[in-house]
């Protein structure tokens, strides 16, 4: 292959996945409008990577021209896409940024049932992630900071008491663990 | 226990996805919510996430369901809660392609971007740039400017990025913020400074010497973000390219090589392969590259040992030997979990291998290749492909293996990667084709995959004549008359006859094949044994050579459109199939410039088989579309390469395209204008002809806004007289200036003034008269002979071609100037003397035969040129013009 330089551009993700256990789409944004236009074609790139990945731990794979990383916790899946000739070390660093971020906002407990009660937060914090294919904060603790919410002071009056009990049982838990 | 599990999970699933089954119109009526006061974060929030998950799941929204939603939404800006107003954000982002008047929250956004409250204004600002178009920005510029120099780093960020995304659609603006981003880049924040670059750069990456200046800044201030050294490696690179040369010396080339020594190893990853992908380095200059990836090769994280082999393969191709030193590391990870990291590992091993160590290697993979799945299996087959032309004589080991993995189980696309990898193997190394031809008769005893098949029947019946006993495929051949569906049956008689053309021996036998396959039940065979039948009966040499062996090649997209056309206009001429242009020819330059796809990859969707348009046929259907250019008689002959009339950085840049027709040259002029305070009316260029050229029409560019390209034509009529065809036309470009507002285009006057501008030289060479035909060298000599008679003649000549340092320099430089495809080009170096054989087409389907004999002399190559065409002139014509 003739020497390929990357062009100097800061468009380094292509797309941010977050699928389940059944290869279904939680999550997904694409920023590249020249990559999986329509919904149709983003569906069946995501149903094939889910095949290839699923069973496979093996963090990184070329899909389709594209380098995907990937992360899997409990039943979700982390990908993060970019082009084939990018630094996959960058990737892996916005994949890594991806799943400590929400793993913050969930309060280490990653899986799908938490990841639907916090929908809202876990999506705006991949926008600050990473905005229209620009990696905009690679930092989870400035990404957490700045989703509007410090996991540990939401006032105890607009929590349901059922978060209540499950941060109590959380941290007796961590504090057992420790 | 079962039911309890059973209960749990079901209950999780009901619980787990709140989201499952949301319905467009129920969550939209929902949308309602947001005009009560006071707004209710806890109610609105979910209903808010629900629209943004059921756009994110892919759901349409029509344009009257999205603005209702937008302005819904728009209420919730009453509310002070922090999760809901982001969400808002989201919400405009997500919208503001879809809804329409979105520029009606401009003003709440702005005051949120420039409000007290720092969680809401660098996401303001991000939203803010979603739906503000280029003039809308120049009204929020002040604030922008503020936002990229703001001390909170988020705010920065945000400024910085949206500025980027503007830069696409209001460039201009985004260019006089330059002074707020050299002021950010200095920032303590690491993001804030990688954004700073790469906006920086964005704005002065057409000015060279800026650039230079900024890298040569920065390289020396020790930037604390990763990521924009990272950025700066790729910026130094890409103007080490542009400055092309010599890196020894070079301060950039210094500052990549000193990123290997960065702390970071996203950095020295960087690096090392920038290092590896700069090209014409030298062995010495990619070593302490190669011992960076060597270090990686061993590192716990599977990315960094894919990162590093997938570099590794990459120096495999351009210097082998600085990766031998690797070898130990590459064979540990032949074993690594990550198959695309194995296979890697496999192909660089075997791209650098020693001949000794192919057998060696081979094993392993055997034990290997049962394991993977079909894509990777492809990519082993490829890179065996590429070990069998590097080692011609380890051919046996090798196809021993493929013709072992064809037996396997697997898909189409595997099968045809192995069988497309024997048969370069056969074509490229006379002594495996026996070989080859019986694991490929083999294979076709049992495929059930058509297309297959028929290419090797195709491939046996053009090889298995040429070998020392025929007789042995025919067989072969025969079951499949007997056994298959009609498609390969066709095929198979078409191969038969192949043999009977070729092997007067076996030929009676053929001839009762024949005349037993007239009796088979599809139309197709049927034709096809009676045709062959029938032709070979006759036992005429000529007919035989020119219907079975070498049938003629036209282009079939040309020759349909002749036909149609020859149908619709129901004129009674004969058609002249000399007419039609030949088939283009696939050089082998092309070939390997496909395989850009990078190795190690895998990909789902099957090789989409691109139409086969050439580039003659594309044109002649876009000059269809030009009016006043339809007339022109005959097809679209030939086009030859744009050439460019201007240098390319100056205030317009016109290139021309030559396109050839039987009896008219049509020149096609790209023209395009960079100059943003200029409108360009009724652009043409005016062709100064020379004796004998008449220019028949002239299609000038009514409008040439800035930044556009357009096309002008010019059709002039060739010569009678063919040796002043060759010639050299002086060009000017002439148009009316309109001064205009370089923001919005709209000229200031209406009046412009006429102005012109000098073009070079277009030169009208012997090359842009013939076309490429593609023959192989028998069919060439048998073609030189059958052109000895009185029908031909023949012109030569002898020149001495001084200050050519080899025959290669010489060849390729023929080659060039005819810009004709050679046959049978094997490597030159090697020899002292060779003999170019160049068929050609001229304008008006006369065939054009050149031999052009080289050989080194004392000072320089010494040639005799030989032209044999059925028209004196055109021979005598290529003679002189290569004088």
């Amino acid at each position: 292959m003739e020497g390929l330089l990357l062009e100097p551009s800061l468009y380094t993700v292509k797309g941010i996945a977050i699928l389940d256990n059944d290869g279904h789409r939680v999550l997904a944004k694409y920023y590249d409008p020249a990559v999986f236009p329509t919904s149709k074609e983003q569906r069946a790139f995501e149903k094939n990577l889910f095949n290839k990945t699923h069973r496979a731990n093996a963090e990184i794979i070329m899909l389709d021209g594209l380098t995907c990383v990937y992360k899997s916790n409990v039943d979700l899946f982390f990908y993060v896409m970019g082009s084939s000739h990018e630094n996959e070390l960058i990737l892996m660093s916005v994949l890594q940024c991806l799943y400590d971020s929400i793993s913050q906002i969930l309060r280490k407990n990653v899986e799908k049932r938490t990841i639907f009660e916090n929908l809202e937060i876990v999506m705006l914090a991949m926008d600050e992630i990473c905005d229209g294919g620009i990696l905009l904060e690679a930092d989870p603790t400035s990404v957490v900071q700045r989703v509007a919410i410090r996991t540990d002071d939401i006032p105890l009056g607009e929590q349901t008491v059922a978060q209540v009990l499950q941060s109590a049982k959380e941290q007796i838990k961590w504090s057992l663990l420790k | 226990m079962a039911p309890v599990s059973k209960r749990d999970k079901k209950e999780e699933e009901e619980g787990g996805n709140i989201f499952q089954n949301l319905d467009k119109t129920s969550v939209l009526q929902d949308a309602r919510t947001f005009n009560d006061t006071p707004v209710n974060p806890r109610k609105c929030t979910p209903i808010l996430t629900k629209i943004l998950y059921l756009l994110n799941q892919g759901e349409q929204l029509g344009t009257t369901e999205a603005t209702e939603a937008f302005f819904a939404m728009t209420k919730l800006f009453q509310s002070k809660n922090a999760v809901l107003r982001r969400m808002v954000y989201l919400g405009i982002k997500e919208l503001s392609t879809l809804a329409e008047d979105v520029i009606i929250v401009t003003s709440s956004l702005t005051k949120d971007m420039t409000g007290k409250e720092d969680l809401y204004r660098a996401a303001a600002i991000r939203a803010l740039c979603s739906i503000t178009d280029a003039t809308m920005l120049q009204t929020i510029e002040r604030y922008m400017k503020q936002a990229i120099v703001d001390k909170n780093p988020s705010v920065a960020s945000a400024a910085l990025v949206s500025s980027l995304h503007m830069s696409k659609t209001a460039g201009d603006v985004v260019k006089r913020w330059v002074n707020e981003a050299q002021e950010a880049i200095n920032s303590d924040n690491v993001m804030v400074q990688y954004h700073a670059l790469g906006l920086l750069y964005h704005i002065r990456k057409t000015d060279r010497l800026a650039v230079n200046k900024l890298v040569a800044k920065l390289t020396r201030m020790n930037l604390k973000s990763p990521f924009a050294v990272c950025m700066l490696i790729r910026i130094a690179c890409k103007q080490l390219e542009k400055d092309g040369g010599d890196y020894a010396d070079s301060p950039l080339f210094d500052f990549v090589e000193s990123c290997l020594r960065h702390k970071s190893e996203t950095v020295t990853y960087e690096a090392a392969a920038a290092l590896v992908n700069l090209r014409n380095t030298t062995a010495r200059q990619v070593a302490p590259a190669v011992s960076v990836l060597q270090l990686f090769c061993s590192s716990s994280k599977p990315v960094l040992r894919f990162a590093a082999v997938r570099t590794l393969n990459k120096v495999a191709t351009t210097h082998p030997p600085v990766v031998t030193s690797c070898n130990f590391d590459l064979e540990n990870l032949i074993t690594d979990s990550n198959r695309s990291i194995a296979t890697l590992a496999i192909t660089t091993l075997l791209k650098t291998g020693a001949e000794s160590a192919v057998d060696r290697l081979m094993k392993q993979i055997a034990s290997f290749v049962s394991e993977i799945s079909d894509e990777f299996k492809i990519v082993v087959v490829q890179a065996i492909r590429a070990l069998c032309l590097k080692f011609p004589r380890k051919h046996s080991t090798l196809m021993t293996f493929l013709s072992a993995m064809l037996r396997d189980e697997g898909g189409l696309e595997y099968k045809a990667s192995i069988a497309d990898t024997i048969i370069t193997i056969i074509e490229d190394n006379p002594e495996a084709k026996e070989i080859g031809l019986a694991h490929l008769c083999e294979f076709i005893e049992d495929c059930e995959h058509v297309s297959l098949a028929v290419r090797i029947l195709h491939l046996l019946g053009k090889e298995g004549p040429k070998t020392i006993q025929p007789s042995r495929y025919i067989r072969f051949i025969y079951n499949r008359v007997i056994l298959e569906i009609a498609v390969i049956r066709a095929a198979a008689v078409s191969a038969l006859a192949q043999f009977g053309a070729l092997c007067p021996d076996l030929l009676p036998n053929i001839l009762v094949l024949l005349a037993r396959c007239q009796m088979d039940t599809d139309d197709e065979v049927r034709d096809r044994a009676t045709y062959y039948y029938h032709l070979l009966k006759l036992q005429e040499k000529g007919l035989i050579f020119n219907y079975i062996v070498d049938p003629m090649q036209v282009c079939l997209v040309s020759l349909e459109k002749s036909l149609a056309q020859q149908v619709h206009d129901k004129v009674p001429t004969k058609f002249d199939l000399k007419s039609v242009p030949p088939a283009p020819v696939v050089s082998t330059t092309e070939d390997t410039a496909k395989e850009t796809i990078p190795e190690g990859s895998i990909s789902s969707a099957p090789n989409r088989i691109v139409p086969v348009q050439s580039t003659v046929s594309s044109y002649a259907e876009k000059l269809q579309g030009v009016p006043g250019l339809q007339s022109i008689p005959g097809t679209l002959f030939h086009v030859s390469e744009p050439i460019e009339l201007t240098e390319s950085e100056t205030e317009y840049v016109v290139t021309c395209t030559k396109l050839t027709y039987p009896h008219h040259l049509v020149l096609q002029f790209e023209c395009k204008n960079t100059l943003s305070d200029q409108l360009l009316e009724n652009v043409r260029v005016q062709i100064e002809a020379s004796e004998g050229y008449r220019i028949v029409k002239e299609i000038p560019i009514p409008k040439l806004p800035y930044n556009e390209t357009h096309c002008a034509y010019v059709v002039l009529q060739f010569p009678e007289q063919l040796s002043l065809t060759v010639t050299n036309f002086g060009a000017t470009l002439r148009f009316i200036v309109k001064d205009c507002d370089p923001s919005t285009g709209i000229p200031d006057a209406d009046d412009g003034y006429d102005d012109d501008y000098m073009l070079e030289d277009v030169e009208i060479s012997i090359s842009d008269q013939i076309e490429k035909v593609s023959m192989d060298r028998e069919a060439f000599d048998r073609a030189w002979e059958a052109a000895s008679d009185e029908d031909f003649t023949e012109s030569e000549d002898t020149f001495n071609l001084p200050g050519m340092s080899g025959l290669e320099q010489a060849v390729t430089k023929v080659v060039k100037f005819l810009a004709l495809e050679p046959t049978g080009l094997t490597k030159v170096s090697e020899r002292s003397s060779f003999t170019l054989c160049l068929p050609g087409m001229f304008r008006g389907g006369v065939e054009v035969l050149i031999r052009a004999k080289l050989a080194v002399a004392n000072n320089g190559v010494s040639m005799q040129f030989t032209v044999r065409s059925a028209h004196s002139d055109i021979a005598e014509l290529i003679c002189a013009a290569v004088g």
